[in-house]
């Protein structure tokens, strides 16, 4: 997984609540085998008309928004389906960050794997990120080390898991992380040697 | 005596691998179910960096999503075939046990668990779905994982996470005639919203929920995931062990007695305490049915869709969602004509759901213009459903009888609610174009989509008391 240290870029408001991953990535996308090619599909069908021509009146669509790699949304962002096709359209679209007053668990969780940085921070706060977004062309620069925004003028800090940040930060493969306490997993199999409800076969 | 505790609390307790200052917690899995949408790209995870699957012997297939529900042996879509047999391909190379779409196992993967009792009080349980929150109707810590987690746990069996917080939300009294687990469901979501649950995990407790069967609690526990929840679940009782004795994966004699004591004695303790509890009042509870786009959105079937002018909060979220509904503000509920039906989905697929619905219909005619459908959860369901005749009953009424599979909850398949057209469904999800681009989805209980089919629009089950029980 690719890093993140510090991101700038030109924020894209989507100023609605609940946005939920059948709405990120519709499920007809979702047969793929791959892991890539899904920004293509991102917010398809609010994107697009039923002939696949892109539609006036949704606001990524217009080229005041081309290039926004951070994403400004609403209450309880990527709620729904545990789909990770949602975080790899976002990803592939070409978001790095995502700003919202909260979050979906799952999705939450899912974006770290894929090197997004999910940032929850106070409605008031993203409201008024929306409010510039939808203004002008406004860019932002998120420090992940310093745990802060720089909207040109004002500064926000925002919280995160320790184990979060580490992992986008160096970009780790938690697998590989993981499997360094091999043998406390095995140590745990053995302790539960035994148990006559777990096997399968 | 030692400090009470919730069943979440025990549960977490035992399935600690490792801890550490500033981590969140190793968690054991006891169980990874598979399915092929979420699986493809975890599996060719593995084979990149050459790793295999930690225990083959606790992690079981199947297919449901993409399955077709008619014609099951000419996939006419490429695409989806090709995801069926990858999902084949993978298991035979790691392993890994499957019920295909031919196998006299296969179903919807929160149906199947439990009927071959896979699913069990006290196992952590984890599937690429979000609605693997439905096993925590046995008392299993039972959640949905994305892709990335998905290959982590084919790995190494385990996955860290951050301990919940829990979320007691008690239902006393005792719920009406013709009021079911989904109407139970849907209010506590239409009161609370669709994020009261984040970061938690949910136990239902209280005497309605005692009164559940074991369908009717995985009804419940299954639309945890729309309030937001990490899981929900319900202490085993006696109702939960008399479930599982017998099937197929659970001890038999002497050893089911013996892991029967183990399974009770998870329960929470009495005076355990939650970090935030809501209590509600069962009798109040009427047949719900949702008018928007989240399952929050629901109002009693007597009832009528909002006015936007009239409320304070999201007016502009729900005059869009009135206006995606095709609906009018104030519109009363049971003025909503429908075009089709679906029975089915993981929420109310058993065959329980399947009997009430049936009895609704019996001897009745599917309106002119409906299309209606039953789709059994599982193939075992379809089974024991064919065994009684309720295939019949539905047949002759007009509705058709399909094959196991997810359908027209997601529409994966060619089962789909053409655009601008309205469903009346028994599934969870009413998000747009869920059903189809377009679909307009209201949610409801098996009798209530039932007599939708043969009313062509929706009224209030309880006028057919005397097929509705109690
Ligand atoms: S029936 Fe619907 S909600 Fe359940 S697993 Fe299938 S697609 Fe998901």
């Amino acid at each position: 997984m690719e890093p993140l240290k510090q991101h700038k870029g030109l924020v894209y408001p989507l100023n609605r609540s609940n946005v939920d991953t059948d709405q990120i990535i519709p499920k007809q996308f979702l047969k793929r085998i791959e892991r890539q090619g899904f920004g293509q599909f991102l917010f398809y069908n609010w994107r697009f008309d039923d002939d696949g021509s892109p539609r006036g009146d949704f606001s990524l669509n217009s080229p005041k928004y081309d290039g926004a790699s951070v994403l400004a949304g609403g209450e309880n962002f990527g709620c729904g389906s545990s789909r990770e096709h949602a975080p790899w359209a976002i990803q592939d679209y070409g978001f790095r960050v995502v700003i919202a007053p909260s979050f979906a668990d799952i999705f939450y969780n899912n974006c770290f794997k894929n090197g997004i940085l999910p940032i929850q921070l106070p409605k008031p706060v993203v409201d008024q990120l929306m409010e510039k977004a939808e203004a002008e062309a406004y860019e932002v620069a998120v420090d992940l080390e310093a745990q802060t925004i720089d909207g040109g003028g004002f500064e926000v800090a925002f919280d995160i898991q320790p184990y979060h940040k580490e992992m986008l930060l160096n970009g780790w493969d938690e697998i590989a992380v993981t499997l360094t306490y091999e043998d406390k997993i095995d140590q745990f199999e053995e302790k539960q040697k035994g148990v006559k409800t777990l096997g399968i076969s | 005596m030692s400090q009470p505790k919730t069943i979440v609390e025990k549960i977490w307790d035992q399935h600690v691998v490792h801890e550490e200052e500033g981590k969140p917690n190793l968690l054991y899995i006891d169980l990874h179910l598979v399915h092929e949408v979420t699986s493809p790209q975890a599996f060719e995870g593995l084979r990149m960096s050459g790793r295999k699957v930690r225990r083959p012997d606790r992690t079981f297939a199947t297919m449901d999503h993409n399955v077709p529900t008619i014609h099951r042996n000419v996939i006419k879509d490429e695409v989806s075939k090709k995801q069926m047999e990858t999902l084949e391909t993978n298991c035979k190379e790691f392993g890994v046990r499957l019920a295909d779409i031919n196998h006299p196992d296969q179903g919807i993967v929160h149906v199947i668990g439990p009927e071959l009792g896979l699913t069990q009080p006290g196992k952590t349980i984890v599937c690429g779905d979000s609605h693997t929150s439905t096993h925590g109707a046995f008392g299993a810590l039972a959640f949905g994982i994305g892709t990335s987690e998905v290959e982590h746990v084919l790995a190494t069996q385990s996955l860290w996470q951050a301990k919940p917080k829990t979320l007691q939300v008690h239902v006393e009294g005792v719920l009406g005639t013709g009021v079911t687990a989904k109407d139970l469901i849907l209010a506590i979501i239409g009161r609370y919203g669709v994020r009261f649950g984040t970061g938690h995990v949910i136990e239902y407790t209280g005497e309605a929920v005692r009164n559940l069967t074991m369908e009717e609690r995985m009804t419940v526990c299954n639309m945890s995931i729309e309030a937001g929840a990490r899981a929900g679940l319900i202490s085993p009782d006696e109702t939960t062990v008399e479930y599982l004795r017998g099937k197929r994966y659970v001890p038999e004699g002497e050893d089911f007695e013996e892991v029967k004591e183990q399974w009770l004695s998870l329960a929470s303790d009495e005076g355990a305490e939650y970090d935030q509890t809501l209590t509600i009042h069962a009798d109040e509870i009427e047949p719900q049915v949702t008018w928007g786009t989240n399952p929050s959105q629901c109002v009693p079937v007597g009832g009528r869709v909002p006015d936007p002018e009239q409320v304070e909060d999201d007016r502009d979220g729900i005059e869009r969602a009135i206006d995606y509904m095709g609906l009018e503000a104030n519109q009363a509920i049971e003025s909503i004509p429908v075009e089709h039906v679906f029975i089915g989905s993981c929420t109310n697929s058993r065959l329980s759901d399947l009997r009430r619905a049936a009895e609704i219909v019996r001897g009745g005619r599917v309106h002119e213009g409906v299309r209606a459908l039953v789709v059994p959860g599982s193939k075992s369901v379809k089974d024991a459903a064919e065994a009684e005749g309720l295939d019949t009953i539905f047949l002759t009424a007009g509705f058709e009888w399909r094959d196991a599979g997810c359908s027209m909850c997601l529409a994966m398949n060619d089962d789909i609610v053409p655009p601008g057209e309205r469903c009346a469904s028994t599934s969870n999800r009413n998000f747009e174009g869920r059903q189809g681009n377009g679909a307009r989805t209201h949610l409801v209980s098996p009798e209530m989509a039932a007599a939708a089919a043969l009313e062509g629009r929706f009224v209030d089950v309880r006028k057919y008391a005397s097929t509705v029980g109690g």
